[in-house]
């Protein structure tokens, strides 16, 4: 076959561009089937992909002082050299957006566009958390709708207000979304139709909800007051601020809202960061070598393109002074290309752990999977012995009871299942951030709301908990108490406003009295 | 389907407005830091940012997270040499081993500081922020000659050179609405009426003719309102607003007598750096003047001025008769801002102390912007000193005079010297 490659230097010209972006498509759409959001390509700066880079992948958002640190942040260590940025950022928006950087050689913006263009968009077109938690079609005129009201806010309340309010709101974000009820799409016009009224209809709820005048004392009362409120837990601390808190105006509870979709937004990118890389990773590496068996790029391409591939998917081991944590890229990409292989080639190995999969159509695998699961789901699903093996994957145990680390298990026969259900507990979001819910609020007494923290594996809060007590102090407006428990046993509390001495001390003790000697 | 396009060139500082919230809410960090670089760098470097640092634990946002303690257990790649049931010693100070480390970097428990860069403009902004230069509005008043023509809106009167367009063709356009819309309207009715009977009753020639008749007049009416009337036309307006002189001339008077050491003159050129740049951000051109003096002054140029030795007496009345002698030549108090800084140890003889508390208050002092004297030394006061204080009592608002012992004091002194004041 003679080679005819589409470009031969390392300069881009948005004519190539296009070139490769069409060849790249044909593969994926006719050859592979990929199922993708039109994209939208933009070529950017170093310093446009710092701002994007500042306000953490959303194409607009509303001004705040958190953003101004991550950007300073950034561009200190990019101006002095410690630290490359991304080739590119991608956003799961319809139209797909993918930024590509100008000072990529004519190489990286084609395995730029396979990866995002191709990979992460038919990701997020595919994945079943995408599909069913965020609207590729509004989130762009949400956004426009939350910064637009936001920027109202300051001028209407005050810069310091907005901000405070926003960084309580941030503080709890990773507690503002809904984990099992599914929302439903609403267009961003709507939205701005919507609030209104919903401005309205809450605050009479919340007036309700507070009622002091007894409505009908002999029938209600009685109820009430046996009842618990919330009857069951809320895991969604903002909603349940957002509807219930006393003292917040209408337009806080609006921007509560903000942050809280904001955050739901992003919460299937945060549970499926390994499948979502390696997805990606997997279709550039397939796509840009199906390019080079059609003879449509170079040998120094493909040279250029493996370093690059190479250096994405490394995997410093755990005591390398490099190392945080696995490389989802690794990972992801090391499983992807795993599932072909057990498709194609199965091993007898394979055939034993997978009988499903192995000698399956690897195309229609490989997508089940995508559309399917989520990290922890798809290690627990999909992580074979062979890929163990290849990362020499081990597991510790600390615990504090023991002054020694523990090896739980390593990549042998006794240990391949017990590495992959620790692996795939270790993206269980659940399982890393605190659990922590609204337990009861005193809606007849001092109106403090009681949360609870149900430990996980006998781990405490860390040192943080008084300034997030703060923090939901300030939006609730009234007492915040918060007992972490284990089972059914309260270990610790905390109470903001701190509650003068220990509880122990409300309790008189017979040995205090006894004067010291 | 994709498009491509090209973003490069639109702005680029999206950020600029979060980075200054965040320079906003952490003011009072920064300004200690920039006070304490400007006390810790040569004020001749002060050409460049600064490198602001701010304790990790201010300025991280706070989540939930878990604790050390309890049962942990993560996956690691790499391994080497562990067996399962092999038992490890405990690594001090985590590191990559256990101990949920993975997640302490990014909520607070790192106690690095946060480091970052402002620039210049920002540095000086934070260094001279609070400061003022004082009656800088009376002399902007006063003695203005020059004017600047600038756009004020849109005027019914002009030249034809100044015709605004679009607003004139706006209100003619409005105006032809006015005039003519209810005999448009009644004209498009007309027709119609016309065509209807034309179908309808082509034989009914009376209203036929009636209605071509009035057909006819609305036409008429219609042309007589005339597309554009100078009762339409709209002028660009330019008016004069006068230019506030803002050109200052700052002169440096530095005694060079045998008693002054290198250290002294140091400090004085520090003092004269940093009013030099505070004058800088309020004026478009400054001309410094530098005289030195010692029993006799001579107007010199900035290499002489603070690295030449001579030596012997003091006579301070020399260079301030040589300075009005250069503001009678070339700076008029019409025109100029007058600035005035004179550094000295103190010494002078002591028959001319009187001379120049004479000379100031008579001649000076009412041409002056701001005279200030800084005197650089640790000793007592001299006879100058005592002088100078009954100066200040004349014009309380125009002069000050200051004691600097050391290079530490040469900021804090600044900042004294023009604290901005409450308006009197």
């Amino acid at each position: 076959m003679t080679r005819q490659p589409i470009s031969s230097g390392s300069e881009w010209t948005f004519e190539l561009i296009r070139e490769y972006d069409r060849e790249i498509a044909r593969i994926a759409h006719d050859i592979y089937g990929l199922d993708t959001y039109p994209n939208q390509i933009e070529v950017i700066t170093a310093e446009q992909m710092m701002d994007a880079y500042a306000s953490v992948g959303m194409p607009l958002g509303y001004h705040h002082w958190s953003y101004g640190k991550h950007f300073l942040h950034t561009e200190k260590h990019y101006k002095r050299g410690q630290m490359g940025l991304a080739y590119e950022i991608v956003i799961n928006s319809d139209p797909c957006i993918a930024y590509l950087m100008e000072e990529n050689t004519m190489t990286m913006q084609a395995l730029v566009i396979a990866h995002a263009c191709y990979g992460h968009n038919s990701f997020f077109k595919g994945n079943y958390l995408f599909r069913s938690w965020t609207d590729a079609g509004s989130i762009i005129d949400y956004l426009v709708f939350a910064k637009q009201y936001i920027s109202q806010c300051e001028e209407r309340y005050g810069i310091d207000a907005v901000e405070d309010l926003l960084d309580s709101c941030h503080a709890l974000m990773n507690y503002g979304v809904d984990r099992y009820k599914r929302p439903y799409p609403v267009s961003a016009e709507e939205e701005r139709r919507r609030q209104q009224e919903r401005e309205e209809y809450l605050q009479r709820q919340v007036n309700d909800l507070w009622r002091t005048i007894p409505i009908n004392p002999d029938a209600h009362n009685k109820h009430q007051e046996e009842s618990r409120y919330p009857a069951e837990p809320q895991e969604n601390l903002l909603y349940f601020i957002e509807k219930n808190a006393p003292l917040l105006e209408p337009w806080q509870r609006e921007v509560v809202r903000i942050v809280r979709k904001v955050a739901q937004y992003f919460y299937p990118q945060r549970q499926t960061q390994v499948m979502n890389e390696g997805w990606a990773t997997f279709w550039h590496y397939t796509l840009l070598n199906h390019l080079y068996d059609e003879g449509k790029v170079s040998d120094g391409f493909m040279m250029e393109f493996l370093q690059s591939h190479t250096s994405v998917i490394y995997q410093p081991p755990f005591d390398s002074e490099w190392f945080s944590g696995i490389n989802p890229y690794t990972l992801g990409f090391a499983m992807m290309q795993d599932i072909r292989r057990m498709c194609e080639n199965p091993t007898e190995e394979d055939r034993r752990w997978f009988p499903d999969i192995a000698g399956s159509d690897w195309l229609e695998t490989l997508k089940f999977a995508m559309r399917t699961f989520k990290d922890e789901s798809f290690i627990l699903q999909y992580l074979s012995p062979k890929v163990i093996r290849d990362l020499k994957l081990f597991a510790i145990v600390d615990d504090e009871k023991d002054d020694h680390l523990q090896v739980a298990a390593i990549h042998d026969d006794s240990g391949y299942r017990k590495v992959r259900e620790l692996l795939a507990a270790q993206y269980n979001l659940g399982n890393n951030e605190p659990n922590i819910q609204v337990w009861e609020v005193d809606r007849r007494g001092d109106r403090s709301l009681t949360l609870r923290h149900q430990r996980h594996e006998g781990k405490p809060l860390g040192k943080t908990t008084e300034r997030m007590l703060k923090h939901l102090h300030r939006l609730w407006g009234f007492d915040i108490h918060l007992l972490s428990m284990e089972g059914d046993t309260i270990k610790a509390e905390a109470h903001m406003p701190p509650r003068p001495g220990n509880s122990e001390e409300s309790i008189p003790r017979f040995d205090m009295n006894i004067p010291p000697i | 389907m994709s498009y491509v396009i090209d973003r490069r060139l639109n702005g680029k500082n999206k950020s600029t407005v979060n980075r200054q919230r965040f320079l906003r809410r952490y003011k009072a960090h920064i300004k200690k830091a920039v006070e304490e670089a400007v006390g810790r760098r040569s004020i001749t470097d002060i050409e460049h940012g600064e490198q602001i640092s701010i304790p990790g634990r201010d300025i991280d946002e706070p989540i939930f997270h878990h604790g050390p303690g309890g049962r942990q257990t993560r996956v690691f790649p790499g391994n080497r040499e562990f067996a399962t049931g092999d038992r490890i010693p405990r690594p001090e100070g985590g590191g990559g081993g256990g101990g949920g480390g993975s997640q302490a970097g990014n909520t607070g428990e790192g106690e690095d500081d946060f480091v970052f860069q402002i620039t210049q403009e920002e540095f000086l902004d934070f260094m001279f922020e609070d400061l003022a230069l004082p009656n800088l509005i009376k002399r902007h008043l006063a003695g203005t000659d020059t004017f600047r023509t600038v756009r004020a809106g849109i005027s019914q009167q002009g030249n034809p050179s100044r015709i605004n367009i679009v607003r004139s063709m706006r209100s003619a356009h409005a105006r032809r609405i006015a005039l003519s819309g209810g005999s448009r309207a009644r004209l498009r009715e007309a027709l119609r009426e016309l065509e209807l009977l034309r179908q309808q009753q082509p034989d009914n020639l009376i209203d036929i003719n009636d209605l071509e008749l009035e057909i006819q007049q609305l036409r008429a009416r219609i042309d007589r309102v005339p597309f554009l009337d100078t009762f339409d036309l709209r002028y660009n307006l330019l008016v004069k607003q006068p230019d506030p002189s803002s050109r200052a001339v700052m002169f440096c008077l530095m005694d060079v007598s045998g008693s002054m050491t290198q250290a002294t003159k140091d400090i004085a050129k520090r003092f004269y750096i940093l009013l030099y740049l505070f004058l800088q951000r309020n004026y478009e051109r400054i001309d410094v003047v530098f005289i030195r003096h010692h029993t006799s002054a001579k107007e010199v140029d900035e290499e002489e001025f603070f690295y030449s030795r001579e030596t012997g007496g003091t006579i301070v009345s020399s260079a301030l008769r040589l300075m009005q002698q250069i503001i009678a030549d070339r700076y008029s108090p019409n025109e100029w801002n007058i600035y005035c800084a004179q550094a000295s140890d103190g010494d002078n003889w002591n028959d001319d102390s009187p001379i120049c508390r004479e000379l100031l208050i008579r001649q000076l002092m009412p041409a002056m912007q701001y005279y200030c004297y800084v005197e650089i030394t640790p000793r007592e006061h001299q006879a100058l000193w005592y002088e100078y204080e009954q100066v200040a009592e004349h014009f309380p608002d125009s002069f000050a005079q200051q004691q600097i012992v050391d290079a530490g004091d040469i900021y804090p002194v600044f900042r004294k010297l023009f604290q901005k004041r409450m308006a009197t």
